[in-house]
Order: C-alpha cells, then structure tokens, then sequence
C-alpha cells in the first residue's frame, strides 16, 4: 500500500530550480534511499515533503490525502517526521525535553512513558544524561537524539537527511545498525537521503538516484551499486 | 545602613519594572524575531483602559473603581487581547519577512494606537489615584521603604516564578522555548506555529497590562507616553542580555534598574542630571566586551 506519493513536484528558490518533475511513491514498511551528488535537489525534496518549502507545482499525497501545501505542523501530525540535516537538537533543553517536544501532538498519551523507555533503552547513552543540555553532547550522541525525538512522534514515516554526515566511520555503522533494527521491530517506513552509496547496498531497499532536480535512475540499492551510471551521476562524464 | 538598604529597595522595585517590560519583549522575540517597540503604547493602552473616554482634565475613572481582585484580572484581559489582536490583525501578516519590515509595522501599530488614544482622552495627562494607601511607607530594619515598593518586588518574583514554572513543567512551556529556539525544527515536531505564537502575544500582553497598572499607581498620572520610557530601556535590557534570552532579559532589566539607582546615588550632585547618559555609557561597554549580550542564546550563535 502506497504511504506517501509525491507526483511530479517542481520547487523553486527564486530563479533557481531545484526539483524539476520529481514522482516518486513510497509503499508501507519500505526503504527508499535517496542519493545524488552536492546540490542535486535530495534535501529539497524532503524539505517540500515536509512543508518546510512550498512546492511550485505538483502534488504529493500521504496515506490517500492531499498534503500539497499543508504547514510542517499538519504533516507531522499525519505521521511524517523529518531528521533534517545538520541534526538540530535543541541546545538550550535537556535531553529529555528534546525527547518530549514531539509529543505534544500525540492523541495516545498514555504511550509516551512507554516510548520514552523504549528509546532509552535504544539509546543508553541519551537515558544516564537525560538531564544534560543537549548542545553538550558530541554529533554522533546528537544524531542518535534526533532519531530518538523523532520516534517519540510515533511517525509512520521517517525521512533522515545525510545520517552519515559529520560522524565516524564507527558511529556511522552504529547509526545504520539501530535504523535496521527498528525498522524491524516498529514496521517504519524509512525515506533515508545518503552521500555515500555503501551504505543503502549493506542496508538494502530501494533507491533512486537525483542529479540536477531530476530521479535519473531507479532501482534495488543492490542492483544499483554495480550500475555504471551512478558513477557517471556523480563525475559527470559521459554524458554531455 | 539603613541608605544602602534604601537604595537596595529602589534598585529592586526600578529593575521589577523593567525586568516586566524586558521579558514581555524578549518572549516574543524569540518565537518570531520581532522586537515589538508598540509594547509602551500596550501598557498605556491598558492604564487609559480604567478610564472613561473623555477630553476632560480630571479623569472620569471607570474600571479603576473596580475593587484588586477584578480590576487586575481585567487589565490582564485587556493587556492580552490587545496583543493578540495586534498579532492577527497586523504582525501574522509579517510573519516571514525580514526582521527590520516587523519592527517597522510594530511602530506603526504603536503609532495608530498612541492616536486612537490622543482622539478618546486628549494628549494632557490626567490624574488617577489607584490605591493611595500603598504609597505610605513600611519600616523596614530602620529604613523607610514605601509600600508600593514592596509590593511592585512581590509583584515581579510572583510574575517571574509562575513564568518559570509555566515554561519549564508546562507542555506548551516546552513548545514555546523549543519554538524560541529552533522554529521550523518545531513545527516539524507538530508544534503549532500560530498556538505557540499567539500565546507569546498573551503572555506579553499580560506583562504590559501589570506594568501599566504599577506606572500608574506610582505616579498617580496616566499620560498616554508613559510606556515609551520604559519600553526603551525594557529593549535596552533584552539587548543586553542577550536578545531571545529569557533569564538574560530579566537579569538585564535589573542590571539597567540597579546601575540608574547607583548613578542617582553615588554621582556627584552636579552630574545626577546627566544620569541617563552615564547608564547608556555603560550599556556601550558592555555591548563593545559582549556584543552578543551577557547571556545569549545557543540559537543566536553563528552557525558555521
């Protein structure tokens, strides 16, 4: 069952475009990995997704609904939630208060403290510091904060911006380990925007490939890996 | 002694006052990065709204008649529903544009008020006597302190301790200093942009409505600039604490109370005039060591 539909989407800053006609379907318990070279479009298009920024023209659709032009706000609230890039934790607020801002929204409060333990235990590191600022933490604890608030939305849907960005080699396994295993243990559908191609082969799902505001290649990250168009994509040779 | 306790006082109830003012800018500021300079004309606003519209000379009271325990709820609702009205009719239309165009509409609005209120009551000040028994003094470890210092003391720490309280134990609390913080980041956490905004107008709204009442009953005069002082040095105060800072807003306004305090007293007689200038010089130096102010937000730092 197809969750979120986003149907040829064009988004603009100005006189810059950066989506140009992005359609792209997103089915229930997926693993859709998005790649593509500096500048190619790959977080606009969670950022327009998200509401965050208008989409010129197109539509895009959650759970059968029309969410083209709804505020951040209302599409988090059908269960969409972004981790965007750069990790934005707030600082000023303990780690714990974090965790809680999302769920302010959450029609089955009985099931916050459930989900507060769950991530802690997730994350054991984030529950012996659960009263420390979070501008404290190092960005490898911060990446695993941002996940964690996220879940505390109970999303149905959740879209990482560069995970891997900023962070060690070994964090960055960490990362991929946990997103993994909650995938399997919660049934999430995961929209995953990544630099590096390696890591959507060793997690498997589906990817598509954006250069220049448009998907130019689709398929299994398996598949696509061996494709010598993806390297094209990236050097730009070849094909001009 | 009993001079030092003196200038304590008046250092504690002159920085209450503007600590009030300073936080009513300093809350709004951080969720829409507006500085709001209509705020004096809310807290005038909210002293001519015990009056009775008239261009008479001595004022017909109207709300003011009223006992404490409604006339203070009743400015409270009047100082907030002027500020959110402000919000949805003037400021939700300004809401992504740059900084300077908000400060440039929240004169305006100022403007617009500050006239509908010369039209309704004239530009000449009008007397109002609000609780005369507060000015009469207390002893205090031998000092004469008036009561309605006390009481504008009693007044700020139960205003800052409910705030505390709300922002930190509260849900919305957290929505709004996640808000103050990180805006879109917010949003995409399901919090509401209007709700968290609308909320920061009431509060502030509130905050203006307690100073008008406590200008008023101090000078026992109701003049329809009496909250463009305050709301300079207030925005003084938020600066340098750090603009979007709430404790820093606070710690300001008594840092700017204490130090017009401590020039009146310690300046030479013939150099009191020249007080205003000495506080504003020292508001330099501490902007030229702390450009950022003394208790800046994380949000406000640069981002590399």
């Amino acid at each position: 069952m197809t969750l979120l539909a986003v149907d040829d989407i064009t988004v603009s800053y100005g006189r810059l475009t950066a989506l140009r006609g992005v359609t792209l379907k997103i089915a229930e318990g997926e693993v859709l990995f998005v790649t593509g070279p500096n500048g190619a479009g790959k977080s606009t298009l969670l950022n327009a997704i998200a509401g965050v920024v208008p989409a010129g023209s197109g539509s895009i659709t959650m759970d059968g609904a029309n969410v083209t032009g709804a505020s951040p706000e209302d599409i988090a609230r059908r269960g969409f939630s972004l981790v965007p890039e750069g990790r934005n934790v707030f600082g000023a607020l303990s780690i714990e208060e974090n965790l809680k801002v999302g769920t302010g929204m959450r029609a089955d409060r009985h099931k916050i403290a459930g989900d507060l333990d769950s991530v802690y235990a997730e994350f054991p590191m984030l529950a012996d510091r659960r009263h420390t600022a979070a501008g404290m933490l190092s960005g490898g604890q911060q990446q695993m904060l941002v996940i964690g608030r996220a879940l505390m939305t109970a999303p149905r849907i959740m879209a990482i911006d560069e995970p891997s960005l900023g962070l060690a080699p070994k964090i960055i396994d960490q990362v991929y380990e946990i997103l993994v295993r909650l995938r399997a243990q919660r049934k999430l559908t995961l929209l995953i925007v990544e630099q590096s191609s390696t890591r959507a082969m060793m997690t498997g799902g589906r990817m598509i490939l954006i250069r220049g505001g448009r998907i130019v290649l689709e398929g299994a990250a398996a598949d696509m890996i061996k494709d010598e168009r993806l390297k094209q994509a990236y050097f730009g040779f070849g094909d001009h | 002694m009993t001079a030092v306790l003196q200038i304590i006082f008046d250092a504690l109830s002159l920085g209450s006052l503007y600590a009030l003012g300073a936080l009513g800018i300093a809350l709004i500021f951080g969720v829409m990065r507006l500085v709001n300079f209509a705020h004096g004309d809310f807290i005038a606003f909210c002293v001519f709204a015990m009056l009775w519209p008239s261009i008479d000379a001595t004022a017909v009271v109207f709300a003011g008649m009223l006992p404490f325990y409604l006339l203070i709820p009743l400015l409270l609702i009047i100082g907030a529903t002027l500020s959110i009205l402000s919000e949805i009719v003037v400021f939700r239309r300004f809401r992504n544009t740059n900084p300077a165009t908000m400060m440039i509409a929240s004169f305006a609005l100022g403007f617009v008020i500050r006239h509908l209120m010369l039209m309704l009551y004239s530009s000449r000040p009008k007397s109002i006597t609000l609780w005369p028994s507060l000015g009469l003094p207390v002893d205090f470890l031998g000092a004469h302190i008036p009561m309605l210092q006390v009481v504008t003391i009693v007044i700020t720490l139960a205003a800052l301790a409910v705030l505390v309280l709300f922002l930190k134990r509260t849900r919305y609390g957290l929505e709004m200093r996640a808000a103050a913080e990180n805006f879109t980041m917010a949003r995409m956490l399901g919090v509401r942009a209007n709700g968290v905004i609308l909320l920061a107008f009431a509060i502030s709204g509130m905050l203006a409505a307690a100073i008008g009442l406590i200008l008023a009953t101090i000078s026992g005069t109701a003049d329809i600039n009496m909250g463009a002082n305050v709301m300079l040095i207030a925005f003084i105060a938020t600066v340098i604490g750090g603009l979007g800072s709430v404790p820093g807003a606070v710690a300001g306004g008594f840092i700017i109370g204490a130090a017009s305090v401590i020039f009146q007293a310690t300046l030479p007689h013939d150099a009191r005039v020249f007080r205003d200038a000495f506080v504003y010089g020292a508001v330099i130096v501490v902007l030229l060591v702390r450009p950022q102010g003394l208790f800046a937000p994380k949000s406000a730092k640069q981002r590399v």
